[in-house]
């Protein structure tokens, strides 16, 4: 079986755990993959992680290429970087992505710049169509949209001429799918010899914590704004949260008040959120707050000014004192279930 | 034994303050309309490359920016901030680079200075937000990288190293490397200090008005800019001896298939009413499309 012309994914891991967009990545590699008729690649790269690759099959990826050792357990860029220019370079897969997190979006661009291949930061989809360009036509292209410009444009880039075309591709946005135990794949172990100049940075300590906060990982987030008014009064979103099963968030200006703490920061320079529905508490609308949730599925907007910005990009709109809708919101959710 | 410091800075469009008039109708960017500003990541790489310069004696910072002519607004900043030489990387063969032919370009660039220590970038530009340059940057230049580090901790001339605290999801890690080694900078720690007066004085001459943001050769070549050589330089392609496929469009992988405006659509708004049995119709219909329950 070989992996050429295949849809690889890096497949990143933190601590030994698989990261979630790994898992996101792996299931949209298998949609394209079936519309391209060629196979799902993976590349792990870690210590002692052999184990993982069962968990990753029923999702639908092929053929996972397994490099271990026990320098390689923290990521750092170099000797990632050597390994995955190597196996592209053996396996020639047709399309290559990352996830755009802290990790991915330090090796893609890495990756790209020895292959001399495009990379595209952040893509919010990723489909398959046709390019033409002055007199030469391309047959299934990888199309690959990202939001541009503080997201006010939207991009569709190509990068026809030279394989693989690559990308990274934000967390939470792509689904995953449903797995199917049925599925099989194998592991293809890969040997590498390093030497000490290949592991140029050490890591003298790793402080990572499970965020209380799990904004990215919210279906639901009802967030708060300044027109909460009081650290006291954010008791009101939490209630209005705690009823739906939903993360609490805030605004910037929120957060800059004191009602609340930057972890549940929504925005340009907080958290960068998709969920299925967002409920805009208070909150005017900055296009920095926008910049954070606007690709939210449902947005209802709540707010007292009629004319906040806010209600240019919601869904649902109700002009009114948060303190009197969101108990009537409270009491209508709590009769419906 | 002071150092050699390299700073990467892009002039970019103020995205976080579009207006309406920004864009145009078919969807494109209106740039003129834009203000140009310092992008705001880059500052903040300025400001670790000068308080690095503030903790040893002697070190040199030098500021690179590669745009049209108007972008020398970029390092007239730099030098009223504490800049001790710039170059603008100007040519016509570099228009319509994505990231990897920029990165040639300033590889090419940064290998015209000769020996340095440490490159310093920003994490990202406001108008791509891709992040991509430095990492990219580094591998041409064969060095290594810490990407979105929020602090230098430290660093040892003598060992010809640098302890950097790199923000990941959720924490960080402090990262140990050898010189030369790229560092990108994020926003959380450095704050930029203000131009200083006393360093406008000196530079005013250097100084040299923009022009609007469009792109006029006329300029590269004006009396102004040629007399102050001495802490603005402007290099050509044939200056950094790069090589003209790889730069520009012929350099880019990627293209721009479709552009298209995010048009905020308030019409699809549905405006409801403050009353319990309106809120309830709401609810019900969240709870019937899944959205909610």
């Amino acid at each position: 079986m070989s992996s050429k012309n295949s849809v690889m994914v890096f497949i990143q891991q933190d601590d030994g755990i698989v990261s979630e967009v790994s898992v996101e990545l792996i299931s949209k590699a298998r949609d394209l993959a079936d519309k391209l008729k060629v196979k799902v690649a993976g590349v792990l790269i870690g210590d002692g992680v052999a184990k993982k690759c069962e968990d990753l099959y029923p999702y639908g990826v092929d053929e996972i290429f397994l490099v271990e050792d026990k320098r390689l357990a923290h990521y750092t860029p170099v000797p990632y970087t050597k390994i995955m220019v190597d196996i592209i370079k053996k396996q020639s897969p047709q399309i290559v992505l990352y996830g755009a997190t802290t990790t991915g979006r330090d090796l893609g661009p890495r990756i790209a710049s020895n292959l001399k291949v495009g990379l595209t930061a952040d893509c919010t989809d990723l489909q398959i169509g046709d390019y033409k360009f002055k007199d030469s036509e391309y047959k299934d292209i990888l199309y690959q949209i990202r939001p541009a410009f503080g997201g006010n444009i939207i991009a569709t880039i190509v990068a026809p001429e030279k394989k693989p075309q690559m990308a990274t591709v934000r967390e939470g946005v792509m689904k995953v799918g449903t797995p199917n135990p049925g599925l099989k794949g194998k592991v293809t172990p890969v040997p590498f010899t390093f030497s000490d100049s290949d592991f140029p940075s050490e890591i003298l300590k790793r402080l990572r914590e499970e965020k209380l906060v799990d904004l990215k990982g919210a279906q639901v987030i009802v967030a708060g704004g300044i027109g909460v008014g009081s650290k006291e009064n954010f008791k009101l979103i939490y209630d209005l949260a705690h009823t739906l099963g939903a993360e609490v968030g805030a605004s910037r200006a929120a957060v800059d008040a004191g009602f609340i703490s930057k972890d549940h920061q929504v925005g340009q320079t907080g958290t960068t959120v998709r969920p299925k529905l967002y409920i805009a508490c208070g909150i005017s609308g900055a296009i920095q707050h926008r910049a954070g949730m606007s690709e939210s599925a449902r947005i209802i907007a709540i707010n007292t000014d009629a004319e906040a910005p806010i209600f240019q990009i919601a869904h649902y709109g109700i002009v009114g004192d948060l303190n009197d809708v969101i108990p009537k919101f409270i009491k209508a959710f709590k009769a419906k279930q | 034994m002071g150092l050699n410091l390299i700073v990467l800075v892009k002039q970019v469009p103020d995205t976080q303050n579009i207006t309406g008039e920004a864009m145009k109708e078919d969807g494109t960017v209106n740039r003129a309309a834009l203000p140009a500003i310092f992008n705001p990541d880059d500052l903040h790489a300025l400001e670790a490359a000068l308080e690095v310069k503030e903790t040893i004696p002697g070190t040199k910072v030098n500021v690179l920016t590669m745009g049209p002519p108007s972008a020398v607004q970029v390092l007239k900043d730099s030098l009223y901030r504490g800049a001790d030489f710039t170059a603008l990387i100007s040519d016509r063969k570099f228009a319509g680079a994505d990231t990897l032919a920029t990165s040639y370009a300033l590889k090419c660039a940064i290998e015209k200075i000769g020996a340095y220590d440490l490159v310093f970038c920003g994490r990202q530009a406001i108008d791509g937000d891709t992040a991509q340059v430095g990492p990219q940057t580094a591998e041409k230049l064969g060095i290594n990288q810490i990407t979105n580090v929020s602090m230098i901790e430290s660093i040892d001339p003598k060992k010809k190293e640098v302890v950097a605290r790199r923000s990941i999801e959720g924490g960080f890690e402090i990262v140990k490397s050898g010189f030369p080694v790229l560092v990108t900078i994020n926003d959380e720690e450095y704050i930029p200090r203000p131009p200083s007066v006393i360093r406008m004085m000196t530079y005013k001459n250097a100084s040299v008005e923009g022009n609007g943001g469009t792109y006029d050769e006329s300029y590269m070549n004006s009396a102004q800019v040629k007399r102050n050589q001495d802490v603005i330089s402007l290099w050509d392609i044939a200056t950094i001896n790069a090589d003209v496929e790889s730069c520009g469009l012929s350099g880019s992988p990627t293209k721009v298939k479709k552009i298209e405006s995010v048009i905020l659509k308030s019409e699809d708004i549905k405006m409801i009413e403050n009353t319990g049995d309106a809120i309830a119709q709401m609810v019900h219909e969240l709870i019937a499309d899944h959205t909610l329950g």
